[in-house]
């Protein structure tokens, strides 16, 4: 917190947000961005249900929480934003999340490279260590003023 | 590729999803298959037979962007519709109906999806007794410039959903 980068980095993050509606329609909540890593928050709606039966989030929602939350840890660890892109990203589904509750999503950029990010991230609900999805991503960096 | 007098899988009961699974794929309902999924209606999928493909299309809607200022789709949600995708063609093309778990899916991002349809269809590579394999498409106006490619890895056991 004492690090002046971490606001701005905050400040990208925040500033970021606004620009993704899909989050704002799964319900997300950027619950911190430090560092390099972002904590984000999809909580339970009957709308993402995957299997009416039991209840369970699609995993395409977590998909989409940890696209979007794996991106956030890109521009968290930038001092200066630019536009990034998705390359690829894997994830491996462990098992089906507790239907009725949050799913948070924590991510890093564990590598910063001039054109290319590396992250990885995971989901989970009772604690971090009790992961529900694993995903690992790579994003390409736009040059400043042209496109990605 | 189906057959209409689909048997009964066992431990089926009444209302549940693979029973009611069963019930749309008795009457060809491709549509109402996806209906009974309540994050497919969200993400608006609709499924139609074209030829002797099953392409699944995500209707345009402002909820789906994830970058405003381009815009263009969330990635998200390319990768949501090429798994509903490669599922769907899974239940359509089994004969028994088991639903498949998503072991690990993997999504390559190949152009900004434009604010448009976006079309999808999953193909078997590998069907396993425990696994099954499927490689994924998304498409805009060119299928031939797919937006979008995947693989994943299903789990299909029966008695394992």
């Amino acid at each position: 917190m004492a690090d002046p980068d971490d606001e701005v980095k905050r400040k990208i993050a925040n500033a970021a947000s606004r620009f993704v509606p899909h989050n704002e329609a799964l319900g997300i909540r950027i619950v911190d961005i430090v560092d390099g890593e972002a904590v984000f928050e999809l909580p339970y709606d009957a709308k993402l249900v995957g299997n009416p039966d039991t209840g369970a989030l699609h995993g395409g929602a977590i998909t989409a929480m940890l696209d979007g939350c794996s991106g956030f840890a890109v521009f968290a660890s930038m001092t200066e934003r630019v536009p990034i892109a998705t390359l690829d990203l894997r994830i491996d589904y462990l098992k089906a999340a507790e239907p009725g509750r949050s799913v948070f999503g924590r991510a890093r950029c564990y590598k910063l490279t001039r054109n290319v990010a590396f992250t990885r991230a995971v989901a989970y609900q009772d604690g971090i260590d009790d992961v529900v999805a694993h995903a690992v991503g790579t994003f390409m960096l736009s040059t400043k003023q042209g496109k990605a | 590729m189906t057959t209409p007098d689909e048997p009964e899988p066992a431990g089926a009961t009444p209302g549940t999803l693979i029973e009611r699974i069963t019930a749309a794929k008795a009457l060809h309902d491709y549509q109402g298959m996806i209906d009974l999924v309540p994050y497919a209606r969200f993400l608006g999928l609709t499924a139609a037979m074209e030829g002797d493909e099953l392409i699944t299309t995500m209707r345009y809607g402002a909820h789906l962007i994830g970058n405003r200022s381009l815009p263009a789709l969330h990635g998200g949600t390319l990768g949501a519709l090429m798994e509903s995708a490669a599922i769907y063609e899974l239940l359509w093309r089994s004969e028994t109906i088991v639903l498949p778990k998503t072991i690990t899916l993997t999504i390559d991002f190949l152009r900004p999806g434009a604010p448009v349809d976006t079309h999808a269809r999953g193909v078997v590579t590998r069907q396993g007794r425990r696994v099954t394999n499927v490689r994924m498409e998304a498409w805009q106006a060119d299928r031939n410039a797919p937006v979008a490619t995947a693989h994943a890895i299903f789990l299909v056991m029966r008695g394992q959903s």
